[in-house]
């Protein structure tokens, strides 16, 4: 694999060369309160010196809510209630400076919306496809960070097209996969020099020895399904969680919508809108009835779906250790104690 | 040890082994730097968790809604504010409150001590002597605690508990400081103004209700935006559905809202929620000199209806 260089003041190049062939690139930028993985505007710069990002650029190919279908209410219509699709396609698009535990999360959000069965996820699939992944590593992670658990690490590079590695003056870009490769190939950039990539490969182990004992939540597969469904461990673990929600919200891994029709005028639409098990509404039936009537059943459901049941189903926790949830938690929640408490 | 750190345990340990009380619901260390975490003590041997310090910025109110046991409470101004809300709505009995009231000091800005370290991770925060340092890998710094309190501390005007069975500490100096001043400056400007301003204030927002879920104060068994029968407001990401949620969130909290700052914290992109909630304290002050949570015998104004009210608003 032939490595390639960016020197810092040369970054802004570097992106228009992206967007040229009219492609987004979608970058970790300031917004207001927040750091969010926005389309980068020409000549903009990603902020890329800060940890990671606040939500994670799962918003792109899932975002928080999007039209799936339109339809007509007017009766006078031939075509009233009937559902048209909303059209899927779109440009090319970058995701530049993702983080490698969010790469991760593309492939276990793959699993849900692509890969469970005979059903595809259209409106996912569509910008998937035309999604490529240059991650940026982690030279110091935090210390909320534990991707190392998860099976991950701050050098990963499973899910992602292309590492960039921060060598201070200069960036190294590693193609992983082909497309990755190809990318870089047509932006004609400059070889990286052995000296570098030998640097790049010492701050990705520096970066990795900093982050401690890694625990393995994947001895929570072993362990009973019912056992852990009915422990008493729940009834206190919950008590803090106020279930506001935003431990699933930011999480990068996190796939749950709430489908909805929505009327203006005569035109109606249909969407879908995230939505968390932390809220009781989500299992609230029509007859009233509610299969997770308290906080603990909700709070439960959160760990047991990542830590259980995703894992017997597809043999990895649907966790890749970014630590948002740990960060945001105004309870101070914290899912390392939870692995912890389970795989004991 | 702080001593304010030793009366808490002491008194909740003394009331759990007289039997007074179930439950003390106080705060112990988290496990990660800025936030301490609600810890739910049943048996003497959890009270040597309890803890104090300026990250105790939760509203333990949020646990008292509907509570059935005799439970205890470790309270600072504007907790003991929310709990005066709740008994008067009849969320809580008094009888089955003891109120172990922390005179406050106000609680540190997260948000600002990070913003301080300029891009490195803090690692821990060191409180001592209004003053709070802030360490990490090569970062050390200080800064005189009034300058990183959270802002609704910076202009709370009820530091002390209201309410209380026993005091843990001296009771702070309270400040009429000015609350609206943010709040007047958006007034001034023009309508057009205005919607660009809430516009642009609104619209990071990511409808994950975090700001909902952790008031004390919003516990309808049916929330206006969950209703679906009928649907009062849409879901999506469109800005008016948005508004409409803001908007109305903010009117369920007049004449209710302590001001505890819990909505703006949680919020995760920083939303400054406070600025509406603010505005209608300000109105209900204005009208009818009612201010939420200070007075167990003052009815609120919502429940209310005198004569003689204002109501010029009704054109
Ligand atoms: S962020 Fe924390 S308090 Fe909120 S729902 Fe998640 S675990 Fe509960
Ligand atoms: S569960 Fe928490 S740490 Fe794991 S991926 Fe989700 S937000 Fe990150
Ligand atoms: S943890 Fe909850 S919100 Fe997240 S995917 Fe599972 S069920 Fe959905
Ligand atoms: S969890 Fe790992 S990959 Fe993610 S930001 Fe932290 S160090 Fe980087
Ligand atoms: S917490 Fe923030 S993002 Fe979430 S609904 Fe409230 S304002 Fe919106």
């Amino acid at each position: 694999m032939s490595a390639r260089r960016v020197g810092r003041e040369a970054l802004k190049g570097f992106i228009t060369g992206l967007m040229e062939d009219g492609r987004t690139v979608w970058g970790p930028q300031e917004f207001q309160g927040s750091v969010r993985f926005r389309p980068l505007k020409k000549n903009g710069t990603p902020v890329l010196d800060v940890p990671n990002a606040t939500l994670s650029p799962k918003e792109v190919v899932f975002p928080p809510s999007e039209w799936m279908f339109l339809f007509s209410t007017d009766p006078g219509r031939e075509d009233a209630f009937v559902l048209k699709e909303v059209p899927q396609e779109g440009p090319e698009q970058v995701i530049l400076g993702i983080r490698p535990c969010d790469a991760r999360a593309f492939q276990i959000l793959d699993r849900v919306f692509l890969e469970q069965g005979a059903h595809e996820d259209p409106y996912y699939r569509s910008k998937r496809d035309r999604t490529l992944l240059i991650g940026l590593g982690c030279n110091t992670p935090c210390s909320t960070c534990f991707c190392h658990w998860t099976g991950g690490g701050p050098f990963h590079t499973e899910g992602l097209d292309v590492l960039m590695t921060d060598l201070g003056d200069v960036y190294l870009l590693e193609p992983v996969t082909e497309r990755g490769r190809a990318l870089l190939d047509a932006l004609q950039l400059d070889e990286a020099g052995a000296d570098e990539v030998e640097r790049g490969k010492h701050i990705a182990e520096e970066a990795r020895a900093s982050m401690g004992e890694a625990k393995d939540p994947r001895r929570i597969k072993e362990k009973d399904l019912m056992a852990l469904f009915g422990s008493p461990f729940w009834e206190r673990a919950h008590e803090a969680c106020v279930k506001c929600g935003v431990c699933t919200y930011l999480c990068p891994t996190c796939s749950c919508f709430d489908i909805q029709d929505e009327v203006r005028g005569a035109c109606g639409f249909r969407g879908r809108n995230w939505d968390t098990c932390m809220f009781a509404l989500t299992t609230l039936h029509a007859s009233g009835h509610n299969p997770r009537p308290t906080g603990k059943e909700r709070f439960r459901q959160r760990f047991m779906h990542k830590l259980k049941y995703f894992q017997d189903d597809f043999g990895d926790v649907m966790c890749v250790g970014c630590g948002r949830c740990v960060q945001y938690c105004p309870a101070n929640i914290d899912i390392r104690e939870i692995i912890e408490a389970l795989s004991a | 040890m702080d001593t304010r750190v030793e009366r808490i345990r002491s008194e909740a340990k003394r009331l759990l082994e007289s039997g007074e009380v179930d439950l003390v619901i106080g705060f112990r260390k988290g496990s990660i730097p800025m936030v301490s975490r609600p810890w739910f003590v049943r048996t003497v041997e959890d009270t040597e968790l309890l803890h104090w310090d300026g990250f105790c910025s939760l509203n333990l109110c949020n646990y008292l809604t509907k509570r059935k046991e005799k439970v205890a409470v470790v309270a600072k101004g504007c907790d003991t504010r929310s709990l005066v809300g709740h008994i008067q709505e009849n969320q809580i009995q008094r009888e089955q409150v003891l109120v172990l009231g922390v005179p406050c000091e106000g609680m540190l800005d997260r948000r600002a001590l990070q913003e301080r370290a300029e891009g490195t991770e803090i690692l821990e925060v060191v409180e001592s002597d209004g003053r709070v340092e802030i360490r990490g890998r090569g970062l050390e710094r200080s800064f005189p605690r009034q300058e990183v309190l959270q802002h609704c501390c910076r202009i709370c005007r009820h530091r002390n508990p209201v309410l209380h069975d026993r005091l843990l500490s001296a009771e702070v100096e309270e400040h009429q400081v000015e609350r609206y001043e943010d709040v007047e400056e958006i007034d001034s400007q023009s309508p057009e103004e205005r919607w660009a301003y809430f516009q642009n204030m609104l619209s990071p927002c990511i409808r994950c209700y975090a700001c909902r879920n952790v008031c004390p104060h919003c516990y309808c068994t049916e929330c206006f935006v969950d209703c679906s029968r009928p649907q009062w407001v849409g879901k999506s990401l469109d800005l008016n559905d948005v508004f409409t949620f803001h908007l109305f969130r903010a009117f369920h909290m007049a004449g209710r809202c302590t001001d505890c700052g819990s909505c703006e914290r949680a919020c995760p992109v920083g939303i400054p929620l406070r600025v509406l909630t603010r505005k209608l304290e300000k109105v209900v002050s204005e009208r009818w000199g009612f201010e939420a949570g200070t007075d167990l015998e003052q009815l609120p104004p919502l429940a209310t209806y005198r004569p003689d009210d204002p109501q010029d608003f009704i054109k």
